[in-house]
């Protein structure tokens, strides 16, 4: 694993037909916690995130890792340094676990075939995600929750210093969306920065140590959960009359049946 | 273990191979025994090295292109329909070879014919990605390849309708439905070494084509550059498929069979099925030729119409299954 270091966003901008979808966003990510993106559908959160992991130019702004920009960045080296799970994960061929977990060392290897670094990075992946017994299933014949595990695997054998996930627990239940949460935490508690977009609020204000809350491609609010998403912020965000009570065991999201605005 | 297995696969595979070697010299209209081998005096050394020997080699060289490039194509588009017959890279090939014959060109020098051959194919492949666009899906691919191949084919035969050419007709199907016969060591010489510097670029494609597996967007985060891998393909089936079509002319569903039962064998991981794709290829086309030469009649069947005969109804069952999955 590389030496841990900050991903910065500078100023940037994407405009798809006309519309800044992402509008003169600034943030500075720190490895070692997971911050989760948030924000109604449309918000610009998942083109922010494929800025971020440098699979999109920017139209304007600049996306620094550490020092280096990442467009001065070889493909090969920013791979190496950023894991990036997209939205819609595509798996076109029936794989194996183990052969497709091992996608995530392509940056890493040669043109001949894995070497012991590489086998090792992908037994460690699948040990951390607990699908060692998994192996040699076929990918695509698997569960939700267990492709959902298999996606972060070949994310993780990559071992990034940063992981870049949009919506991982979209699908998923409950239950599967806390092995998820839990497992994310775990990664940033290695030291890799973990940075995710989430729908579900509660498990974003659960799951995360910062939210950046975003609105039509602004950043509005950009706070430690229960901070960031005020009852001001989520009225603006999402058109809500909500609240965080205190829960047993953590806070909990109060949200009134009914819409504050009509929104169009 | 996909390794090794992979390894065991092409073992086999090499193993056949020899054997149909042996087969395809031997085997015709005449049958030639071991003992001539080694006797240049018999007139029959005459029908070995002449006929049977260029025949055989362009056999395994365009079997083993065709082979490769459809497993490369499939790779490519994440689609096991793909296949340089059915996305009428082939016929684009032809019309490129064609329009050679057309102008008079073709007589100027031995390479003409080959180079505008692989310079429609890969024409050819490059016209797909641009239609297909960035996020070339199943679908548009195929439509886009049955556009190309028909308006491609269509070509052809205007061309050689409008040549002053009194054999039209039949220099049509001799380039729409190709064949393996009476060619010489100078096709072979004309073709190979473009043929092997397409399958080393396709070769060299196969990391990006297994990221791929990722889709486009999935690929690019694990740093591949999607520029490289289309440069890669358009010019690697365009140099195999290209110099293999300028000699033989269209022979099709090579590459639409052979990596489908390799993808059972060694698994469906796209670079593993390179090298093996190219050997039964090489295996396929030599087992037809084969076929088509001992079969008795007045003439002999064209190898072309021999791959469509068993290729078509395969295309139809592995339509039939992948709708059967669908629903």
């Amino acid at each position: 694993m590389t030496t841990p270091i900050d991903l910065i966003a500078e100023g940037l901008t994407v405009k798809l037909g006309g519309a800044a979808v992402v509008d003169n966003v600034t943030l500075t990510f720190c490895p070692g916690k997971v911050t989760a993106v948030v924000g109604p559908n449309g918000a610009g959160k998942s083109t922010l995130m494929t800025c971020l992991a440098g699979v999109r130019r920017p139209g304007a702004g600049i996306v620094r890792l550490g020092d280096a920009p990442l467009p001065e960045l070889t493909d090969r080296r920013r791979a190496q340094a950023i894991g990036y799970l997209p939205q819609t994960p595509e798996v076109a061929w029936p794989l194996d676990v183990r052969t497709f977990v091992c996608l995530g060392r392509t940056a890493h290897r040669g043109l001949f075939g894995a070497g012991p670094a590489d086998v090792r990075a992908v037994d460690q992946a699948l040990e951390a995600t607990g699908l060692k017994t998994f192996a040699d299933r076929i990918v695509t014949t698997l569960s939700g929750g267990e492709r959902a595990r298999v996606l972060i695997a070949r994310a993780l054998a990559g071992e990034p210093s940063w992981l870049l996930a949009d919506e991982p627990l979209t699908g998923l239940d409950v239950g599967h969306q806390l092995d998820t949460a839990v497992l994310l935490r775990r990664i940033a508690d290695a030291g890799a920065g973990v940075i995710v977009t989430l729908h579900d609020l509660h498990f974003a204000a659960r799951a995360a140590d910062r939210l950046v809350v975003m609105v039509a491609g602004r950043v509005i609010a950009d706070d430690a959960p229960v901070d960031a998403l005020t009852p001001k912020v989520l009225a603006t965000a999402y058109g809500l009359d909500a609240h965080w009570v205190e829960g047993a065991d953590g806070p909990l999201l109060d949200v009134a049946w009914r819409r504050t605005a009509p929104r169009d | 273990m996909t390794v090794s297995r992979g390894f065991r696969v092409c073992l086999a595979l090499s193993v056949l191979l020899t054997a149909l070697l042996v087969t395809s010299i031997v085997a015709g209209r005449v049958w030639i025994p071991f003992r001539v081998l080694t006797d240049p005096a018999d007139p029959r050394w005459l029908i070995l090295s002449e006929l049977r020997a260029p025949r055989t080699l362009l056999g395994v060289m365009v079997g083993a292109a065709l082979g490769l490039s459809g497993a490369a194509l499939q790779g490519y588009t994440r689609n096991p329909l793909a296949d340089p017959g059915v996305l009428g890279v082939s016929s684009m090939a032809a019309l490129g070879a064609v329009v050679t014959l057309y102008f008079g060109l073709a007589g100027a020098a031995g390479w003409v014919l080959p180079l505008f051959a692989m310079g429609g194919a890969a024409a050819g492949v490059v016209t797909l990605i641009l239609v297909a666009g960035p996020a070339g899906d199943a679908v548009s691919f195929l439509l886009a390849g049955v556009i190309l191949g028909s308006l491609a084919t269509a070509g052809v035969a205007l061309a050689l309708t409008l040549a002053p050419n009194p054999w039209a007709a039949s220099e049509i199907t001799q380039w729409l439905m190709g064949s393996l016969a009476d060619r010489s060591f100078d096709d072979l010489r004309n073709s190979l070494p473009f043929v092997v510097v397409g399958a080393a670029l396709l070769m060299i494609s196969g990391p990006a084509l297994d990221a791929l597996t990722l889709g486009e967007t999935g690929a690019r985060g694990l740093g591949v550059s999607l520029r490289r891998v289309q440069i890669l393909i358009a010019a690697g089936v365009g140099l195999t498929c290209g110099a293999s079509v300028a000699v033989t002319g269209v022979i099709g569903f090579v590459g639409l069979i052979v990596p489908h039962l390799m993808r059972r064998l060694v698994g469906a991981r796209p670079a593993g099925l390179l090298v093996p794709s190219a050997l039964a290829g090489a295996c396929l086309l030599l087992a037809a030729d084969i076929l088509a030469r001992v079969i008795p009649g007045a003439n002999e069947i064209q190898v072309g119409v021999m791959m469509a005969a068993l290729g078509a109804p395969f295309f139809l069952a592995l339509l039939l299954s992948m709708r059967r999955r669908l629903t």
